[in-house]
């Protein structure tokens, strides 16, 4: 192969530019693509903020609603249950809420926006499962020092009542609390704070 | 060989002229860059269309954001029936009884002006006329006997058609004010063209973003052929 | 040695790359005068990914099932983020694919591609036009609207005009008596499925194209004349070697077509409603035809020879057989032409005025396709179908008779 006359300069100029100019519309051309798998309109819609309607909730009761799919508890918590809740802090992983499993204006002894309500996405942070609600104390098969709280039945988990992880099983983080705001005393929107966070 | 491309082109030109056929279609000449025009469109259509007719694929979140509104005005102003902003226009009249009061089921309005085009809404909505023969006492001379009584008659008025015989055949001429109706005639036509937009608007939420995105698109693809073509020319100096 | 060159070293003890490479792009020498119509062949080809990715994405979003293929498609425009792109990428590429190949095709005609050697070259080819068309048509019915619904009951009907079996061919290809859900579901399944099939003949269409070497526009045989140029010794003297002379060319190409193909996209996505007609925005109803129903562009002229052929004995059979015919045409064109020269460069009056006879009476029906028929409609369409079955069927006849010109020993610029 012959070289002769040949800009070579001029070449690798062009070559570089064309193929530059070339990748960034590739990069273009590729992001509607990577784009279109984000949650569509439709599935916004359907993961909009819930309402919840907390008036006939008794102490110690739990009720569940769903937001983007998953369950999310409400948990009326007793007097005792609160007390309790500094009481268990040493056999905890994160009793302080360090890790950002929680809006800010929850990062606080009970987690929540007002100390009698808890509110959270009902998600073991091990591997997915729904852990299941335990507020009697001292059952058999949790033993004499459960104060009440949530067992994970698919590799037995636990949380207390401020859905703090226990030391020593699998889920290694707290479950998340979901942003939320009280429209009232009694109504609860899950889902939105208004930017609180 | 450059004879042969004109002589393809110029027998392609037929092709490009999309004949409209039957009567003759006003021009609607909308503005779909013209929010408030938008905003009033979308008014009237909840107000006089979303009863019968739903636009089961437009969101009330989406309108908001396209029309410059917030989603309270939405809720306000335009939600009446749906509940969350989210939802689509949907409507709570069952399909099969619409069927039996109409004839057919009012269809659902999302791509209408897609499948008819807006100077055919656009004079549709105002070519009502009365005609005692039919079911509602109204007819429409670009749909005829249309199964729709004409909702907009407070605002427009009644007017009854006059039409002429020609080679047998009725060909409409104009129309004429039987009573007048709450808006003058520029207003009305005014209102229709607003609701037109909307409906183009409805058509393809997109279509102004589009157009807006086209003109950059195409200036990268030009720089694009620039610099493509100077690498060729250079490389092709090796070529005699 | 740079780690790069190990690399290659490392691949090509395992795996061909260096002579793939060569033999199909830097040392395969490309006849260097062709010209604006030996661009189609690769755009072709950028066509067929563009329908291949944007067709994936699409089914990611789009269900084939009656009641809500439709709204669907509007989920695709409205809810998903960008999907309005995607989509009109589909569709817009729809109809370049078939500009595109008519293009192409064209060339082959004007510069006698079918004739030996490549006489199999064209065969490929037409069979990847058949294809084409059925991916296509199968495609058309998945967006549920009226001209999807009824343009599929008319081409599927075409198969009931079959004698004696035909009743049940219809029946069987639909799964239903009418067009359903099922005939949605199984067009779905072929739609996605035929592409692919597609991008294999594609494959060797071009291995059948680099064993007898490319064409070019005065139809001279580069690999029968001198050798020696620039880059090798052994080389056709007018060969020049595809990478990179033609991949830079190629390159300004893909540009040019895309700033149509863009523009197209993003200001006439519906190209005056011959791209995306305007009734198929109405849902599918079985109940209500539309008032006037036309294929999509690419097909009418088949569609006008269809319909200029009246029924005879009470079957709409032989107007099916003119049209399968005048597809059919296109295989026996290797065979037909029995000009000594290739090119229409060198080509006499004779043949070159029934060339421009057959691109008119093309057009011509590609446009009476769209029309709804009337007496006069009908009949320029059956002189326009006699004269698209003259330009094949006679050109034994006037291409022995022609008088050509000498064809030059080298390439001409």
């Amino acid at each position: 192969m012959s070289a002769e006359g040949v800009d070579l300069k001029k070449r690798r100029f062009l070559t570089a530019a064309t193929s530059v100019v070339g990748a960034v519309g590739a990069g273009y051309v590729i992001y509607p693509f990577l784009a279109s798998w984000a949650p569509s309109e439709k599935a916004k819609a359907a993961g909009a903020p819930v309402e919840a309607d907390i008036s006939a909730l008794e102490p110690g009761q739990l009720m569940r609603v769903k937001w983007r799919g998953k369950p999310v508890w409400i948990v009326n918590r007793t007097e005792k249950n609160i007390a309790d809740l500094p009481s268990l802090d040493p056999k905890l992983v994160d009793p302080t809420s360090e890790v950002p499993q929680q809006p800010e204006y929850c990062k606080n002894p009970t987690r929540s926006i007002k100390p009698r309500y808890l509110v959270a996405i009902g998600i073991c942070t091990h591997l997915g499962c729904s852990p299941t609600y335990r507020p009697d104390v001292a059952p058999a098969d949790l033993g004499p020092e459960w104060v009440g709280g949530f067992f994970c039945p698919c590799h037995g988990s636990r949380f207390d009542l401020a859905a703090r992880v226990f030391k020593g099983v699998p889920a290694p983080t707290n479950l998340v609390i979901p942003p939320h705001q009280y429209l009232s005393d009694n109504v609860l929107l899950i889902g939105e704070d208004g930017g609180a966070s | 060989m450059k004879k042969l491309i004109v002589a393809f082109l110029l027998a392609a030109t037929p092709l490009l002229g999309l004949a409209s056929g039957g009567v003759h279609l006003d021009d609607a000449d909308i503005d779909l860059t013209d929010q408030a025009s938008l905003q009033r469109g979308a008014r009237l259509f909840v107000n006089y269309c979303l009863s019968c007719h739903s636009a089961k694929y437009q969101r009330f979140n989406r309108t908001a954001r396209d029309l410059g509104l917030t989603d309270q005005e939405v809720k306000e102003n335009l939600m009446f029936v749906a509940d969350k902003i989210g939802d689509t226009m949907t409507i709570a009249m069952p399909p099969a009884d619409a069927g039996e009061w109409f004839g057919t089921a009012p269809p659902d309005l999302s791509v209408i002006a897609r499948a008819r085009g807006s100077d055919w809404l656009y004079t549709y909505l105002r070519s009502f006329y009365l005609d005692d023969s039919r079911p509602f006492g109204v007819n429409n001379v670009v749909f005829k006997d249309v199964g729709m009584p004409n909702v907009l008659w407070k605002l427009q008025g009644l007017q009854k058609a006059v039409f002429t015989e020609h080679e047998g055949q009725q060909v409409f001429e104009k129309f004429e004010q039987v009573s007048p109706g709450s808006m003058s005639p520029e207003e009305f036509d005014g209102a229709m063209r607003d609701l037109t937009a909307f409906l183009t608007y409805v058509g393809e939420p997109i279509q102004v973003e589009r157009r807006a995105m086209g003109k950059w698109v195409l200036l990268f693809i030009a720089i694009f052929f620039v610099l493509a073509y100077l690498l060729k020319k250079e490389y092709w100096k090796d070529v005699h | 040695m740079s780690a790069m060159k190990n690399m290659v070293a490392w691949i090509d003890d395992r795996f061909p790359l260096t002579k793939v490479w060569n033999e199909h792009l830097a040392q395969y020498y490309a006849p260097k005068n062709f010209n604006f119509w030996y661009f189609m062949g690769s755009l072709a080809m950028l066509v067929l990914v563009n329908q291949i990715l944007t067709g994936v994405w699409l089914a990611m979003m789009y269900k084939p099932d009656a009641t809500l293929a439709f709204g669907s498609v509007e989920y695709i425009m409205r809810d998903v983020d960008w999907g309005w792109l995607i989509r009109y990428m589909h569709s817009t590429g729809a109809s370049a694919f078939f500009i595109v190949i008519y293009l192409h095709m064209f060339r082959g005609l004007i510069y006698g591609s079918y004739r030996k050697p490549r006489e199999l070259l064209w065969l490929i080819g037409v069979v990847i036009y058949v294809v084409m068309m059925a991916t296509a048509f199968m495609g058309y019915l998945l967006p549920w609207g009226q001209m999807s619904y009824w343009g599929a009951q008319v081409i599927i009907n075409l198969f009931s005009a079959v004698p004696v079996v035909g009743e049940e061919l219809g029946v069987w290809i639909r799964g239903d008596y009418v067009i359903s859900d099922v005939t949605l579901n199984r067009f779905f399944a072929l739609h996605f499925l035929l592409p692919f099939l597609l991008a294999a003949i594609v494959f060797i269409h071009i291995v059948a194209l680099h064993k007898v070497g490319s064409n070019n526009p005065d139809g001279i045989e580069i690999k029968k004349g001198p050798k020696g140029n620039r880059w090798s010794d052994t080389a056709p003297a007018d060969g020049i070697p595809f990478h990179p002379y033609y991949s830079v060319k190629d390159i300004v190409g893909v540009a040019g077509f895309l700033f149509l193909f863009a523009a197209v996209i993003f200001y006439w996505p519906e190209m005056g409603g011959y791209f995306l007609e305007h009734p198929n925005f109405e849902p599918a109803n079985p109940l209500k035809t539309p008032e006037h129903i036309a294929p999509v562009w690419y097909f009418t002229p088949f569609y006008a020879i269809l319909r200029a052929v009246p029924s005879m004995a009470g079957s709409a059979f032989p107007g099916v057989i003119a049209m399968f015919a005048s597809i059919i045409m296109f295989f026996l064109l290797p065979w037909l032409d029995r000009s000594p020269v290739k090119s229409i460069r060198y080509k006499g009056p004779i043949f070159k005025a029934w060339i421009a006879i057959f691109v008119v009476v093309f057009l011509v029906l590609g446009w009476l396709g769209t029309q709804p028929a009337t007496p006069g409609k009908t009949l320029l369409a059956q002189i326009c179908t006699a004269l698209y079955f003259a330009f094949f069927l006679l050109m034994p006849i006037y291409s022995k008779m022609d008088k050509t010109k000498p064809v030059p020993e080298r390439v001409t610029k």
